[in-house]
């Protein structure tokens, strides 16, 4: 007989067994006991081998957009060209906002961001500025705090926040799954900034110890890895959404209703939005210059125009909103800007939010304008 | 087979090796067969196709074995037993019709059990009709075969699977303009035919082995290798089947390591790589050569890890089972030559049609009044077998390339060999020289089997040419 047979004769199956099972539970609870994901999130072939994202990784077609939506914000930053070695001679202007700032049926070279790196921003002192998309598709304010909380680790020398009233209610606020995956986080920006949401929100994932061992955080894993994947097709064309040719336009002719969320006419309190998101940006961004955003909204001109402006918003509340709104940014001394109808209807795509590469073009303009302003205030 | 499968089938194989010898192990393992063609056929859109087709299948086996074992009146017990077990887990499939939330073991419902019970009985009086026409057989043969080999067009001709998908449909009372080519996902179809060819092709030269009809029918649908080989011989299958090793505890282990190695080789790599592997999509997208060469090269390992991970899951399940199915790769990109690569790239393919298509044909030519010389039965052989093998993957114009192109590469490598074998037979090559050219050998292999796959892996020559012209840089 071999000496390999002998070995193999050797072999107690049910000990092999034993000993292999074991292991693998012992891993297991190891790897609950350290949590190892934020760490693990940040080792990234992006911006090492291949260059980094110019948006955060979303996307619900992931094979035909070269993309995905995944919860763990260290591998979302981790594979954005924001966690690549700044150059010495830039000024780094954060755009933090919804899927209109992502750019949502927009190329990577058509985004807010990319035209107002395109218009050469200088300063006195001869930096460059230079603008990082860091919109995320879901609408909530909270949801833009964590974003932010995220990008003041990456030396912000400027922050522009867009929003749209559809990100203010109460009912929005925990509603994206980014949030619900992300529950210690978001409850440490509520204990940090008092937010005035339920930490204790059945939404609000919470993770058991099984959770959190290799077989619970199994999608999660899988996800740091195909996004790692999926980077080298991103490198190689250049593609992180997939546009289809042809879509849905924006609803023209409306409903009547006029409620919006689980509010009534005839007036929008100050108690109804979630205005303390906002201070919380402001608190957290500390000396760093913060531009608050009205993003522009599709004005429609079809049925029920006359109650409604868009798909979104009752004309009632959202006058309301922005007259709160800009009472309060002068109550606090914010930089606030309404460009609320500034793009015309024609620049709008599938939603009363989403411009065309002109529209997105247009606002550009407008925000380059406004940071050239805020940066000639600057020391 | 998903993960799913693959889990039942280790659960199911395992049993099989710990509780049942003899006989009892014989009709699990054609009951598990049986049954597992009906639980791996995918969906079909036209009604009660994904039925149907694994009927036809088994139908086809039933018939093909009628043809080629001759009556043997000791078996006539085992037979009816036989026969039974198979139309009994026909008739239990369709019965789950009405199992309420039991329903189904297939992909959709099965049809209404009386048109079941019709169909059975029309192939049982066949089947007795065709053992009571025995002086024919020889001739019934031949139309099997031949109707093997029309079917298989039929699937694998767009043009044709979509004529067939909408008489289908118009037959089913279905709107045949929705017909498509993918109405048609005949599991292991090519398997199948291929294993009922050999059987008939063996049965005329009178080599085939006596085996019942439970015998045969596990061999031409054994649940492990049905979707994606290996082509096994009956002859060895029944070999095994019979004696199978009864080292249980070591078949096992053995069997449940070549299982892991297959998952870990098709579900972690072959499906991570298939991320950014070429495809029809991305061909049209990328546009530096560097980036064309590494999706190229990802597709190369891609189809290798997936395909030879199948082939490592059946083999393993097999091992377990006591029955050690033949390998079907051997390292082939680590080959210095084309001829080489084939000895160990999808091996029983390769040996199936070198058996019944390259050597009779190739004797053909050497024989008779040709009188012609080396090179020319060569090239000829080469590329009728070649573009064969390619048009079995499917009958478009990138297969037919594909065949040849490997076809042209064998040639060139047998005529190069051929040349260095009667100028350089005494030279001695130093050894680092050895390893240089041997290197180089293999890079060129390499490099022509991966080039080959841009015909395989797109659908077009347009689009094949378009990833040619970026990879050299001759693009717009």
């Amino acid at each position: 007989m071999s000496p390999v047979n002998e070995t193999q004769n050797r072999i107690s199956y049910p000990n092999l067994l034993l000993k292999t099972l074991s292991l693998f539970i012992l891993l297991n609870m190891l790897f609950a006991w350290i949590q190892p994901l934020p760490a693990l999130g940040k080792l990234s072939v992006y911006n090492n081998l291949i260059p980094g994202r110019i948006r955060l990784p979303y996307s619900d077609v992931p094979q035909r957009s070269y993309n995905l939506s995944l919860y763990n914000l260290e591998a979302m930053f981790a594979s954005h060209e924001v966690s690549a070695v700044p150059h010495n001679n830039e000024f780094r202007v954060m755009l933090i906002g919804d899927s209109s700032t992502w750019g949502f049926l927009l190329e990577p070279n058509e985004t807010l961001a990319a035209y107002i790196n395109s218009r050469n921003l200088i300063l006195p002192d001869g930096r460059v500025v230079k603008a990082y998309n860091l919109g995320y598709p879901v609408m909530s304010l909270v949801k833009d705090l964590l974003i932010l909380s995220y990008a003041m680790e990456y030396q912000p020398d400027m922050i522009i926040w867009l929003f749209t009233l559809e990100s203010f209610p109460y009912d929005k606020q925990l509603f994206a799954p980014l949030l619900q995956n992300n529950a210690v986080k978001v409850r440490a920006l509520d204990s940090s900034y008092d937010l005035d949401i339920d930490p204790y929100d059945s939404a609000l994932n919470d993770q058991g110890f099984l959770d959190r061992t290799i077989i619970g955080e199994r999608r999660v894993l899988a996800d740091i890895v195909r996004l790692q994947l999926y980077g080298i097709m991103w490198a190689a064309t250049g593609i992180d959404q997939f546009i289809p040719a042809n879509y849905t336009e924006r609803q023209v002719d409306l409903s009547s209703e006029l409620s919006f969320h689980n509010l009534q006419p005839p007036q929008l309190n100050r108690n109804d939005l979630a205005i303390d998101a906002l201070q919380a940006g402001v608190s957290m961004s500390g000396e760093i210059p913060i531009l608050f955003i009205n993003e522009p909204i599709f004005i429609s001109w079809g049925v029920n125009s006359d109650i409604r402006y868009n798909f979104y918003y009752p004309r009632w509340v959202y006058d309301d909103y922005r007259e709160l709104l800009a009472s309060i940014a002068q109550e606090y001394g914010w930089s606030y800007h309404d460009y609320w109808d500034s793009v015309p209807a024609e620049e709008f795509t599938n939603t009363a939010i989403h411009l065309t590469p002109a529209g997105s073009a247009q606002l550009a303009d407008l925000i380059s304008r406004d940071i050239q302003g805020l940066i000639s205030g600057l020391p | 087979m998903t993960l799913q499968h693959i889990l039942y089938f280790t659960v199911f194989t395992i049993v099989i090796s710990r509780l049942s010898h003899g006989l009892f192990r014989h009709y699990l393992l054609l009951t598990g067969s049986l049954f597992a063609v009906f639980w791996l056929q995918p969906a079909s859109s036209i009604r009660n196709l994904d039925f149907w087709l694994p009927v036809v299948s088994i139908g086809m086996v039933v018939i093909i074995w009628i043809l080629t074992q001759p009556k043997n009146p000791d078996r006539k017990h085992k037979l009816r037993l036989e026969i039974l077990i198979i139309s009994g887990v026909v008739t239990f499939i369709g019965a789950t019709r009405y199992f309420g939330n039991l329903c189904c073991l297939t992909a959709t419902r099965p049809p209404p059990i009386i048109q079941i019970i019709i169909v059975l009985t029309i192939l049982g009086c066949f089947g007795l009709l065709l053992q009571h026409f025995s002086q024919i057989q020889k001739s019934l043969l031949w139309l099997a075969g031949i109707l093997i080999i029309v079917i298989f067009i039929l699937l694998k001709y767009d043009i044709y699977a979509l004529h067939l998908s909408q008489f289908l449909r118009n037959w089913m009372g279905q709107d045949p303009s929705l017909a498509t080519t993918s109405d048609l996902p005949w599991l292991g179809y090519s398997y199948l035919a291929f294993r009922l060819l050999h059987t008939i092709r063996d049965a005329q030269g009178k080599k085939l082995p006596d085996y019942s009809l439970g015998e045969f029918t596990t061999y031409a649908l054994f649940f492990p290798a049905l979707t994606a080989g290996p082509i096994d011989r009956s002859e060895r299958f029944i070999r095994d089947y019979r004696s199978p090793s009864q080292e249980t505890n070591r078949n096992t282990w053995i069997g449940l390591q070549r299982v892991l190695v297959g998952l870990l080789k098709k579900f972690v790599l072959a499906d991570s790589l298939a991320l950014f592997a070429l495809n029809s999509q991305n061909a049209n997208q990328v546009g530096a050569p560097i980036w064309m060469w590494i999706v190229l090269y990802t597709y190369s390992l891609r189809l290798y890890l997936d395909f030879s991970g199948y082939t490592d899951i059946a083999l393993g399940l097999g091992a377990i089972v006591g029955i050690n199915l033949p390998e079907n790769f051997n390292a082939p990109y680590f080959r210095t030559n084309l001829t080489a690569f084939w000895n160990s790239w999808h091996i029983t393919l390769a040996n199936w049609f070198r058996a019944y298509l390259f050597n009779p044909l190739t004797r053909f030519l050497r024989g008779g009044n040709f009188k012609l010389p080396v090179w020319p039965i060569v090239l000829v052989g080469q590329i009728t077998t070649m573009t064969l093998i390619g048009l079995w993957h499917g009958i478009t114009w990138n297969f037919f390339i594909w065949g040849l192109w490997h076809a042209l590469g064998l040639f060139v490598h047998n005529r190069w060999t051929e040349w260095r074998r009667r100028r350089i037979i005494n030279i001695e090559i130093h050894p680092w020289k050895q390893k240089y050219i041997s290197f180089f050998s293999w890079l060129i292999t390499f490099h022509y089997v991966t080039l080959g796959w841009v015909w395989f892996a797109l659908p077009g020559t347009d689009i094949s040419g378009r990833v040619f012209s970026t990879l050299f840089g001759l693009g717009s």
